[in-house]
């Protein structure tokens, strides 16, 4: 940890409270004078194929079975079985029980295998026991954690509580990516989520992560712009680059785009890669690739020719 | 030679009077002219402003202003309020001058009406603009800053242009034209609680005086009310426009007043400041 | 790098003709000398059209025409004109896509100004100052308002749609009738604004349309028979004009020029801030007269602010104005371009420090990158004169009366911006700054709602909202 890590942690809540307010009107206009860029013909396939790769193709429903975990991995690894120039999205994410049927099905593919623990969606449970589906979750094959923090603790004011929790799961999970899930939408201001951004970089975190997709309020455009700020601040500060990931509601191919135009405006070039942004998705998949051939072919596509996961 | 105003006003059987000079009135002191020079009025000598006098009276006007546009309008109300108090106890001096009581009484009602709206114009000549858009936007008027009054020379009128100006927290230098009258009127502002400058009343000829107060870059409005000669009056506005300054023109045939003046007299001496701010948590 | 390929809106959707009559009592005509001169698309320096220049004669017909049509349009019933503007802002809504472009051709401003900004309020304008027409004795004005007459406009090239709304709507609401003069770098937006007159079927002569240079300009202004003159653009031509109206009685309103301080405290939130300090001077290539051309932020936060600054800066796009995703677009003439660089050049001879960013610009038209000057201090010409382009001055300050101090410190007083979080701090920093338009944690914007005017040498009256009536009313 370096010196001023080790002197913000000395007083995270002054630290955390001394970071530069949010004006909500201000980023709100930035994000949608930005959601304006055209982005047309080449660039606009250059940016559906980009956007593929980032996708974290997601199922975290309580009917999940194998084969359904079988059947997204195997989209994931050829998203377009017509098209062997589409490439492959960049991870699956399953729940914890999921991730061993996964892990088989994305052997040897180059898929990162993502896996929700913490006690997922509300992250209210001990700490040992989301230690614990950390731990599984890894050993079973995850390459990625995606864990919540407490948004009861960290509303409460409990910083260092959270702190601690980011840190341990972190350590959990050795070699695994955690990325943290601030489920922004419970956060209430964009103050609160450049706070709680801040807290996960400093705890440790790999990336940040907008929401679980399961509260009323997922990613937004400016949500993740001011994460996306606060990771370009946190590497200025601390040379460390941190991946975002907004996760719920990215449905469209004209939606990713509208992301692809965020990172490339606000944090540059060092995050249009997957290893530091990512979209967590469902059904957007098949729209960038109904997109896709549509830009191949010069037809507008139809859903009838696209797999159904 | 007609006898001093204030023999006249005091005189007395067998008592010599005790006559008053009349000065000028700069920064809430009473200076003679700085040019030394006197002329005579109905058998008085009153001091004949310079043009260095006029760049006095703004430097005093200017001193004066932040400080009484700061003042809260409440405070200006009782201000206002306050001379009228003084002036009614003094309304004799003012008809032994030869003002009829009527107008006394009228100029002393119009400090009364003036002084009521000091916390109310405001209200009537701002408030909220509903914007298409997530920001509070609201207008008020401010004081435009430094007047300069070229007064008519009625008591009334006088009163008139100085009230409407001062109210909204301008300062004024006054170019007055009946002077032993203007005089007085400056003693009662003297004893009424106003702030020294805020009321600088300059006496003599304002042909002379006028020309440099309309060019001069620290005043922001010029009131042509009381100047009589239209060429005259389009030659002083000529030389505002070198600022760009705020200019109320006389009204051809004069101005009635003892009609009811209106928002305009206060509303040609203020500025609207719109303020935006975002709404959002 | 994520490149963005040409996304050019289509030009065809505007129908520019080779040459363009003056617009009097209803009808278009050659102008009686016969005299033309070009506009030019200043992001190319082709030519868009030839337009008849109007001499005095012309100028005396249109006044004829506004004062034969006074009577009767200020004898309709309010509820009448109303539906007049109304049918304006409709078509004006109907005809946005087009109307933009052609702005957008002949300003040289970019296609998302026109289209986002600049469209949109000109509709609201008219929409706003419709529903005034029929309820005049409740504006405060006293019990029964009554029209001026023939007001002479003139207006400015940076908005040319925008500020001709600005002109007409509260003067057609109030029942005057209007000739108005475009700049003769920007003709064609009022040229296509007569046409959806016609498409109103707004009788003949209550709107008239000059097209000519600054001498047709002063001679409406100096008509005889014109009775309320309102003029935007720059403090130089309106202390011209307040002197040619001195002793003629018109009524005047004046929009001038400006110098505004954008201050950013230390509190500030700082990348709404810089995208308020990005939106205040760059909007519309800065020409813009409440630009926010001086940034005067807090000493020990400046180094921050201005590489958060820089580094917005440099993804600014410079170029094709017809393209969506142009940021900044074509300077409007060559002499402003000339103006802008002379200063400049001054700015950068007088000692401060000249940033722009990297960025190609076109070989033909007129452009200047964005610019900043660190360094500048309150004797530095480019603190103190009115740049209007791209171009801002760094002051730094320490205390909040400093701030106030030198923000006031200049003749002009049109606008002003604050940054900071804290409340108390804004209130009374927009109480004391000298400034008609205070934008507190936001920049550069703009509702029909909302008055706009300036103190001092900012000139004097309101344009919109209910204060922007009483320039019309007697």
């Amino acid at each position: 940890m370096t010196v001023t890590a080790a002197a913000e942690l000395s007083d995270l809540r002054s630290f955390l409270h001394g970071l530069p307010g949010v004006d909500k009107v201000g980023v709100e206009a930035r994000a949608a004078a930005l959601a304006t860029r055209s982005i047309k013909t080449s660039s606009k396939a250059k940016a559906i194929d980009l956007a593929i790769r980032m996708v974290d193709l997601t199922t975290l429903e309580g009917a999940d079975t194998p084969g359904k975990v079988r059947a997204l991995c195997a989209k994931a690894r050829r998203p377009d079985p017509a098209d062997p120039t589409c490439p492959p999205a960049a991870a699956i994410c399953v729940y914890p029980a999921m991730v061993k049927v996964a892990a088989a099905a994305l052997a040897g593919s180059g898929v990162h295998l993502a896996s929700v623990a913490t006690a997922f969606p509300s992250g209210q449970a001990p700490l040992e026991v989301k230690l614990a589906d950390t731990r599984e979750a890894v050993a079973d094959g995850a390459d990625e954690i995606d864990m919540v923090i407490s948004r009861g603790a960290f509303l409460a004011g409990e910083y260092t509580r959270v702190f601690d929790e980011i840190a341990a799961v972190k350590e959990a999970c050795g070699g695994a990516h955690l990325k943290v899930i601030l489920e922004t939408g419970e956060l209430g201001t964009y103050d609160n989520i450049r706070r709680a951004s801040w807290l996960a970089m400093l705890a440790g975190a790999d990336f940040i992560k907008t929401s679980t997709g399961k509260v009323t309020v997922n990613a937004t455009l400016p949500i993740t712009l001011v994460m996306l700020e606060a990771v370009r601040d946190f590497r200025a500060r601390h040379g460390r680059i941190i991946g975002v990931k907004p996760a719920g509601g990215i449905k469209t191919t004209k939606d990713a785009i509208k992301y692809l135009v965020l990172i490339n405006e606000t944090v540059g070039d060092d995050w249009l890669s997957p290893d530091r942004f990512r979209f967590g998705a469902s059904s957007l998949l098949n729209d960038l690739l109904m997109q896709r051939t549509k830009l191949t072919t010069g037809r507008y596509a139809g859903p009838d020719y696209f797999t159904l996961d | 030679m007609p006898k001093s105003s204030s023999v006249k006003a005091l005189a007395e059987p067998g008592r010599l009077s005790v006559r008053k000079t009349y000065k000028l009135y700069i920064g809430g002191a009473f200076p003679r002219s700085e040019s030394g020079r006197t002329y005579l009025v109905d058998g008085d000598n009153v001091a004949l402003a310079s043009r260095k006098d006029a760049r006095d009276a703004v430097l005093a006007a200017r001193a004066a202003q932040p400080k009484w546009a700061g003042a809260t309008a409440y405070n200006r109300g009782q201000v206002l309020y306050r001379i009228a108090e003084m002036m009614e106890a003094r309304r004799a001096e003012f008809t032994a001058l030869g003002v009829r009581s009527s107008e006394v009484a009228a100029a002393v009602d119009r400090w009364v009406w003036y002084a009521g709206w000091s916390d109310k114009i405001a209200q009537v000549a701002g408030g909220a603009n509903p914007v298409a858009g997530p920001f509070f936007n609201i207008s008020a008027p401010e004081p435009t800053g430094v007047v300069a009054l070229v007064a008519p020379a009625s008591l009334l009128g006088l009163v008139s242009v100085i009230a409407p100006a001062i109210v909204t927290g301008n300062t004024v230098v006054v170019l007055a034209a009946g002077p032993q009258v203007a005089i007085t009127l400056a003693e009662v502002l003297a004893t009424s609680d106003v702030p020294g400058g805020v009321v600088n009343l300059l006496t003599g000829r304002y042909a002379e005086t006028a020309p440099w107060l309309a060019s001069h870059d620290d005043v922001n409005a010029i009131d042509l009310t009381g100047v009589d000669h239209p060429d005259v009056a389009a030659e002083l506005e000529r030389a505002a426009a070198g600022t760009l300054k705020r200019v109320i023109r006389p009204v051809t045939g004069g101005v009635d007043f003892t009609a009811d003046p209106g928002l305009r007299p206060m509303t040609a001496l203020l500025e609207t400041k719109t303020v935006w701010h975002p709404k959002g948590y | 790098m994520f490149e963005y390929a040409p996304a050019p809106e289509s030009r065809s959707v505007v129908d520019v003709a080779g040459s363009y009559g003056l617009f009097i009592d209803g009808a278009f005509d050659g102008g009686k000398d016969g005299n033309v001169f070009k506009t030019v698309n200043p992001a190319t320096e082709e030519v868009l059209a030839e337009v008849a220049a109007a001499g005095p004669e012309d100028v005396d017909r249109a006044v004829a025409a506004a004062r034969r049509a006074f009577g009767p349009w200020s004898a309709l019933p309010g509820a009448e004109r109303a539906k007049y503007l109304f049918r304006i802002a409709r078509i004006i809504q109907e005809r946005s896509r087009e109307l933009a472009v052609l702005e957008s051709l002949d300003n040289g401003k970019p296609i998302k100004e026109s289209r986002d900004v600049d469209l949109p309020l000109v509709a609201a304008h008219f929409f706003y100052y419709a529903g005034w027409a029929d309820k005049l004795a409740y504006a405060g004005f006293g019990p029964d308002p009554r029209p001026i007459g023939v007001a002479g406009q003139v207006i400015p090239w940076n908005f040319p749609l925008l500020m001709l709304a600005w002109k007409i709507a509260p003067a057609l609401a109030t029942g005057n009738t209007v000739v108005l003069k475009p700049a003769e770098t920007t003709p064609l937006s009022a040229l296509f604004f007569a046409d959806v007159c016609r498409q109103a079927e707004l009788p003949p002569g209550v709107v008239n349309i000059v097209t000519g240079a600054g001498d047709t300009g002063a001679y409406l202004v100096q008509h005889p028979d014109v009775n309320k003159v309102a003029f935007t653009g720059s403090t130089e031509v309106g202390r011209e004009i307040a002197r040619a109206v001195a002793g003629t009685g018109k009524r005047l309103t004046l929009e001038l020029g400006g110098k505004a301080a954008n201050i950013v405290f230390d509190d500030a939130p700082i990348d709404q801030a810089v995208e308020g300090i990005v939106n205040g001077i760059f909007f519309n290539q800065g020409h813009v007269c409440c630009a926010g051309s001086r940034l005067l932020v807090q000493e020990s936060v400046a180094d921050e602010l201005l590489a958060s600054l820089k580094r917005r800066m440099a993804t600014l796009r410079v170029g094709d104005p017809l393209d969506k995703n142009t940021d900044i677009g074509a300077i409007n003439s060559a002499a402003q371009l000339a103006r802008i660089t002379e200063l400049s050049e001054i700015g950068a001879s007088e000692g401060a420090e000249r940033w722009s960013p990297e960025c190609a610009l076109p070989d033909r038209g007129f452009w200047f990158a964005p610019t900043i000057f660190t360094g500048v201090t309150q004797a530095h010409r480019i603190a103190r004169e009115e740049i209007f382009g791209p171009v801002l001055s760094v002051l730094t300050f320490r205390t909040p009366e400093e701030a106030v101090a030198k923000a006031n410190n200049t003749p002009y007083g049109l606008s002003a911006g604050i940054w900071t979080e804290k409340g108390s701090r804004i209130l009374a920093v927009a109480d004391k700054l000298r400034a008609g338009v205070v934008w507190a944690n936001t920049f550069n914007k703009f509702d029909p709602a909302s008055p706009f005017g300036g103190y001092k040498e900012s000139g004097y009256g309101r344009e919109g909202g209910r204060h922007g009536l009483e320039a019309y009313l007697a």
